[in-house]
């Protein structure tokens, strides 16, 4: 059981909680994830770690509400206490010996993107951020993300902040314009990481995504995470969650993120109606 | 007299058709009448054959002599001199490949029903016993355990009762390992479970949830910054194997591990689960252990119109636990023997892309084996009969093939040394290769009984006391 310290809205649908867990802040790196629990007899959410700070024994975490999972992660509040916070779990970002990285990040993934840039910036490392969102109410870390990056570019899709388009477009803007990256790091929606890496590989710059499916342990035992990258099976759990881009099968995994989509769909509806009825 | 009858005292069970169709206990457990009866079987033999058979040793004829006078706490604290679980080995163990194979009234007739017998033992203490475990005055050790399944119990449990300091660590939120994860209600209740656990706290036994070792704690730390002398790792087979079979990957491929703990660990049979799982009309398992028959079992109690067992070799083959496979057979689950998975196909409309049911399992491609020349195991090898491809229609497959041992602890433990199979190489006291490391159970072998597990447990639990009291 871990104690609540902080809790934000970045945006309305996007939650930051910084939680007491020294074991977890003791060992942990970006890139990595937490499992955690709401309460008892909820599921297991894995969230990668936004934050961390080994001194204080804290951890936060940044999670959209989707489903029935996070919403109920989301009535928790400050003081109160989140049943599990297991972790560091999977491998950690790989920023050995990069001396220029393009970081690319999509909506909620900012937050995860988020320390990797900080760690990458902290290094020596220049960094060059493109980070995109639907719409302006939207954005998220853009403070932090200007803070760790020598460059920031802001994409929104209908263009009411930043430049107007994907960011696909301004990291082509950017190759074009002659920035050679030693690498490309995508963390967003799937099918944004699908046409980063499409991208990159036309290109040829190296590419890491970040991948998030479904899973329930978390340390290798469920083979619930399954990915096929380059062609092999692998647990995204143990073996990523961090993979090359140019390797991952996208469309596998986009199909196998719809498993359980009608369960989660009537899930919602009910803890939506039993939510009315606590409200009448 | 001992009583001479040559056929077990019965099991009062469910009804198949009934069970098949909920998840609570199968057996029922004999009543003290029936324990009485089947304990008074036992010939007392001045060499005990059945002790041979058992892995923890339990002193088998003197727990049934106190069984059969009715005195039923002598006979529970007769078993708690070897076993920390009794309801649980009772009710999980293989006695007809242990125990009762060795009991000498095996041999004309039927053997004593010991594991039966047991498990009443357990259950009516756990019911009626007043005495709580005894606290063992400290001797100031601390001994870590990595893991909190029967491996991890058994040597908790072993070292508590000699004065040591002990506390586990488990990687999920609830303790026992398989026994919460694995093994579903209907054979292995989880309050018998939490029973089992309870009964050890009250000897001093720490557990720390959520704390995966190897991850959040190194085992080196355990030693040096945490201050425990010696550590025993005990954290299971890990790695669910798959077939490499074109479309498992599909929607609705499982592997055992993660259907059961869905079920077990994370009660998605319940009403109002948080966590989903699949509920087929027409289920496949791959697979002839005690874990395949869980999952058929499963799947049924789900609602399932159909569960089929897919397994390469025959009938006399298959690992399960005879009783398993004789409950599963009475519920209706089917087996294919001397069958093969080749493939496993899936939904796609190419008229519309979108379609929720593109990429979920509709079918499985099976090829006939034939028996081939003796293998490594002795047994005779199957081999595919050519042409004899057929597909079984099925919207679930569940991977029940056996597991291999997680890497997390042997890749973040220095020094550890690994078996060829990829298990932690211990020695026959289950000490490994770093000083003040023990192992046991899946963790050094792959996927075995609970059980060996918990002989293993045992013997690394001994050894810790001579190395650590001299």
């Amino acid at each position: 059981m871990v104690e609540i310290l902080e809790k934000e809205y970045l945006n309305p649908t996007v939650v930051r909680m910084k939680v007491k867990a020294p074991l977890v802040a003791r060992n942990c790196e970006p890139g990595q994830f937490v499992i955690v629990r709401a309460e008892e007899g909820g599921e297991r959410i894995p969230l990668t770690i936004a934050d961390f700070d080994r001194q204080a024994g804290t951890v936060s975490i940044i999670f959209q509400i989707v489903g029935v999972g996070t919403r109920s992660l989301e009535r928790k509040e400050v003081g109160g206490n989140l049943a599990s916070f297991a972790g560091p779990l999977g491998k950690k970002t790989e920023t050995e010996g990069l001396k220029k990285v393009c970081i690319v990040a999509g909506g909620v993934g900012s937050a995860i993107a988020l320390p990797v840039a900080k760690k990458l910036y902290q290094q020596g490392c220049n960094v060059t951020t493109v980070a995109g969102f639907r719409n302006k109410d939207l954005v998220i870390l853009e403070k932090e993300f200007r803070t760790y990056s020598q460059k920031f570019i802001l994409m929104s899709d209908d263009g009411s902040v930043g430049e107007k388009g994907l960011v696909t477009d301004a990291l082509e803007k950017e190759i074009l314009a002659g920035e050679k990256f030693d690498r490309v790091i995508a963390i967003g929606p799937l099918v944004m990481m699908k046409f980063v890496s499409l991208l990159t590989k036309k290109y040829e710059v190296p590419t890491v995504v970040s991948m998030n499916p479904v899973m329930i342990d978390g340390t290798g035992m469920c083979g619930g995470c399954r990915l096929v990258v380059g062609g092999k099976t692998v647990f995204a759990c143990v073996e990523g969650p961090e993979f090359d881009g140019h390797q991952v099968d996208f469309d596998l995994a986009m199909q196998k993120g719809m498993a359980y989509r009608s369960f989660e769909q009537k899930a919602l509806e009910e803890d939506c109606n039993l939510f009315k009825k606590e409200a009448e | 007299m001992p009583n001479m009858k040559k056929e077990k005292t019965p099991m009062p069970v469910q009804e198949p058709a009934v069970r098949a169709r909920n998840f609570k206990e199968v057996a029922l457990g004999y009543t003290k009448e029936d324990a009485m009866e089947e304990a008074a079987r036992c010939l007392n033999c001045k060499n005990p054959f059945c002790m041979t058979g058992c892995p923890v040793k339990v002193h088998i004829p003197d727990f049934l002599q106190e069984v059969a006078k009715g005195d039923f706490d002598k006979a529970y604290e007769v078993l708690s001199l070897s076993t920390s679980l009794p309801a649980v080995c009772g009710r999980v163990c293989p006695q007809e490949s242990q125990c009762e194979k060795e009991c000498i009234r095996g041999k004309k007739g039927e053997s004593v029903g010991i594991g039966r017998v047991e498990r009443f033992v357990a259950d009516y203490h756990n019911e009626h016993g007043t005495a709580k475990p005894q606290k063992a005055e400290s001797n100031g050790h601390r001994v870590a355990i990595v893991g909190s399944g029967p491996a991890g119990l058994t040597c908790a449990g072993d070292l508590a009762k000699a004065g040591f300091e002990v506390t586990i660590f488990e990687a999920l939120h609830t303790p026992g390992g398989v026994l919460t994860y694995g093994i579903p209600e209907f054979r292995l209740p989880k309050s018998i479970v939490a029973k089992e656990i309870e009964n050890l706290k009250e000897l001093g036994v720490k557990i720390e949830t959520d704390v995966i070792i190897g991850k959040t704690v190194m085992v080196d730390d355990l030693q040096k910054e945490f201050g425990f002398e010696a550590v025993f790792i005990g954290s299971g087979a890990g790695l669910p194997n798959f077939m490499n079979l074109p479309g498992e990957n599909l929607n609705g491929v499982l592997s055992a591990n993660e259907f059961l703990t869905r079920n077990n660990l994370m009660k998605a049979y319940l009403p109002g689960a948080k966590t989903p799982i699949p509920k087929a009309k027409n289920a496949v398992i791959v697979g002839g252990g005690n874990v395949a028959m869980d999952a058929a079992r499963t799947a049924l109690r789900l609602g399932a119109d159909s569960v089929k067992i897919v397994y390469r070799r025959t009938r006399e083959d298959l690992p399960a636990r005879l009783e398993e496979i004789e409950h599963a057979m009475e519920e209706g689950i089917e087996f294919l023997f001397l069958t093969n998975p080749v493939e496993i196909i899936g939904y796609s409309n190419p008229e519309d892309r979108r379609d929720p049911k593109n990429g979920s399992v509709i079918g499985m491609k099976c090829v006939k084996m034939e028996q081939g020349e003796p293998d490594a195991s002795g047994r005779r090898r199957p081999v595919p009969i050519e042409g004899s491809e057929f597909v079984i229609d099925c919207d679930l497959v569940v991977m029940s093939i056996g597991t291999s041992p997680n890497p997390l602890i042997l890749s973040t433990t220095p020094g550890l040394e690994a078996t060829r199979k990829g298990g932690i190489a211990v020695d026959e006291n289950g000490k490994s290769s770093q000083d003040g490391i023990y192992a046991g159970g899946d963790a050094v072998t792959g996927a075995a009984t609970v059980i060996l597990a918990m002989g293993a447990g045992k013997t690394a639990a001994k050894a810790i006391q001579e190395k650590i009291l001299g």
